[in-house]
């Protein structure tokens, strides 16, 4: 188990680096967010006792206490679950922006993930199998897919699909009247209004795993073992997918992070393209509105839920390599 | 970065092929066609960057009395809601694509040179296990977002400062190939031949180590290349960095601010789209290339489909055909 003993340190202290640099990212920078943000925050009405003690505290606004108190009064604030007040959503505090739109993102991209790693893996797979077959030859495609910019298939596919055709809704994450709860209507409305965004988020990225998964079943086939397996008269298809993909798929686990990097920029920009109710969407609000807390918040919340979701897959990969669960 | 898993596998397998070459003589491969095919376009893409400005027909910012109009013979790809010519924006925009693309994309790979090579080339010591474990954090924490907190807070920062920023963060997946390369490598002969002779640690690095790797470096060049495109554009259509300086990412910011696909003003969105994933798809070309020099299994074209189909159903070993006699 050293090996996720390994992983979650490191993932510990990436998580320690990333609210780090959230703090001095405000100090370091040229001009003074904080009295943008303070003026806005008062331009909106009136700034409460406890909003301005975050503010202060975030920011090092009027503060004459040292660095170090500073970012030991942050962790305290950070640990309260105070991240501040939104400008964009005023009154209402970054905490519960952020949690409001998390679940929205976290079920799209979850989902999309999933999908384009399956989708990718398996065509990858058949692509280095067949070697020389159609599938192959259109591998150079993948990389058009994939250098193209997110937003501009999603834009395309909501004027197409959306507009033009109207098999889809445009934007949103639910209609309008719904009632937000665990109901099969609600939940078939929100299936529904994620399939543009998600489909988009799965043709860009899938593209990696394709590329990946056929180079390394393409270099797995000449292994001996493969060699053997089919000596011995098993089936072709046993062969593929017990002995050939079996390990061809290691890398993928390994290289998840990479992977991952790409979903969660195609999905920013998905759902700003879809005006998508999530974490992505609420990014480009803050941006627009130079709401600097909610944007530092939105990055910890996606850094972190980067960091769990590369423990999954790290989870999987000792699930799928004995060799990993031997390292002692 | 995320676009590069191609070169994953390679780089774990095929040390020999690498050092092979260096070694044996200056003799350069043929190229393929992938890599043809990729130069040319990449080439046409430069040259468009070098002239564009100077060829472009009309002042790309120069308000026009058309509005919306059809490609026609006086705007090639039409105008934007103002009377713009968008063939100019193109033109004009290309510059700062591909000079960020290039500026983020060496600086990045020096960086990964760097603290890869050094990583992994000190595996073991305290000094290379702190490299590594910089690059780990680096490579987990999530790009795109970073990248916008960053520029957020560097209002109107223009190209060359959203370069370093995209150079700063996005080095550390060449960095992560860059070492499980040198970790290979760093037990062989002649290295270690140089090391009885006392050579000192940067000459090693660079002299012994660096150039068996060439081939490594240019795929993790490549691909950073292409995220750099993506990161740059996915950033100026938020409307972060400089939105005066003419960009293809400017040019998608207004079309999608004015909603071009919605007034059915297809021209005014797509070429600069298709520009994008076309200068992409060229430097993918190329990294192709690169990575079936590398791990030559990977080879396909060329080889006739029953060919193929033979080699990896029949035969264990894969045959690599030689240079010039196929391909």
């Amino acid at each position: 188990m050293t090996f996720l003993a390994r992983r979650i340190g490191l993932y510990l202290v990436t998580a320690w680096a990333a609210i780090t640099i959230n703090f001095f990212i405000p100090r370091m920078m040229p001009g003074n967010p904080a009295e943008i943000v303070f003026s806005r925050l008062s331009a909106n009405g009136i700034v409460t006792p406890a909003m301005y003690k975050a503010l202060v505290v975030a920011f090092g606004l009027n503060t004459h206490s040292s660095l170090l108190a500073q970012y030991g009064q942050y962790w305290v604030q950070l640990f309260h679950g105070n991240l501040g007040t939104s400008i964009t959503y005023y009154p209402t505090s970054v905490a519960s922006v952020i949690a409001t739109a998390l679940p929205w993102t976290l079920a799209l991209v979850g989902v999309a993930t999933i999908l384009s790693f399956v989708i990718g893996t398996t065509i990858g797979t058949v692509a280095g199998w067949r070697r020389g077959g159609w599938l192959e030859t259109l591998l150079p495609t993948t990389t058009f897919l994939q250098a193209m910019p997110y937003f501009c298939l999603g834009l395309v596919l909501v004027e197409y699909l959306g507009v033009k055709l109207n098999w889809f809704p445009v934007n949103g994450g639910y209609a309008q009247g719904d009632v937000i709860g665990f109901n099969g209507a609600f939940l078939a409305s929100a299936a529904y209004h994620a399939f543009l965004p998600g489909l988009t988020i799965v043709v860009t990225s899938m593209a990696a795993w394709i590329v990946g998964m056929r180079n390394m079943t393409v270099t797995t086939l000449g292994q001996d073992y493969v060699l053997v397996a089919q000596a011995k008269g098993l089936s072709r298809r046993r062969v593929m997918i017990t002995y050939a993909a079996r390990n061809a798929i290691l890398p993928s686990f390994s290289s998840f992070v990479v992977a991952l990097s790409l979903v969660v920029t195609g999905s920013v920009l998905v759902e700003y393209a879809f005006s998508y109710p999530g974490i992505g969407y609420v990014l480009f609000q803050a941006v627009d509105n130079e709401d600097y807390p909610l944007m530092q918040a939105v990055f910890l919340i996606i850094t972190l839920s980067v960091l769990v979701a590369n423990l999954l897959a790290d989870f999987a990969y000792v699930l799928l390599d004995p060799r990993a669960r031997q390292e002692a | 970065m995320a676009l590069s898993s191609s070169t994953t596998p390679a780089s774990q397998n095929t040390l020999t092929v690498i050092t092979a070459p260096a070694i044996q003589g200056r003799r350069l491969p043929r190229l393929s066609l992938k890599i043809t095919i990729g130069l040319v376009l990449l080439g046409i893409f430069v040259l468009m960057a070098i002239i564009g400005p100077i060829v472009a027909p009309y002042d790309p910012s120069a308000i026009g009395p058309d509005v919306l109009a059809a490609p026609s013979a006086a705007h090639l790809l039409g105008t934007t809601n103002n009377g713009q010519d968008v063939l100019s924006e193109l033109l004009v925009g290309s510059r700062a694509t591909i000079v960020v693309a290039f500026v983020a994309g060496a600086l990045a790979t020096v960086l990964s040179v760097i603290f890869g090579v050094t990583s992994g080339y000190l595996a073991g010591s305290a000094r290379g296990e702190l490299l590594n474990m910089l690059s780990n954090i680096v490579l987990v924490l999530p790009l795109f977002p970073l990248l916008v907190v960053l520029t957020a807070f560097l209002p109107n920062a223009s190209a060359w400062i959203v370069a370093v920023v995209i150079a700063l963060v996005g080095w550390a997946w060449g960095a992560r190939v860059l070492r499980a390369t040198t970790l290979a490598l760093r037990n062989q002969d002649f290295v270690q031949a140089a090391r009885a002779v006392g050579e000192r640690t940067w000459r090693i690095i660079l002299f012994e180590i660096l150039p068996n790797e060439i081939a490594v470096v240019a795929a993790s060049f490549l691909f950073t290349l292409i995220a750099a495109i993506i990161l740059y554009t996915g950033l100026i259509f938020l409307g972060l960095g400089n939105t005066n300086e003419w960009s293809w990412g400017l040019i998608l910011y207004w079309a999608q601010n004015e909603e071009a696909l919605t007034v059915g003003a297809w021209w005014w969105f797509i070429p600069a789209s298709a520009c994008t994933a076309l200068l992409g798809c060229s430097i993918g070309l190329i990294g192709f290339g690169i990575d079936e020099f590398i791990n030559p299994r990977l080879r396909a074209a060329g080889l006739s489909r029953k060919e193929l189909r033979t080699m990896s159903m029949n035969q264990g070993l894969t045959p690599v055909y030689r240079d010039g006699a196929r391909s």
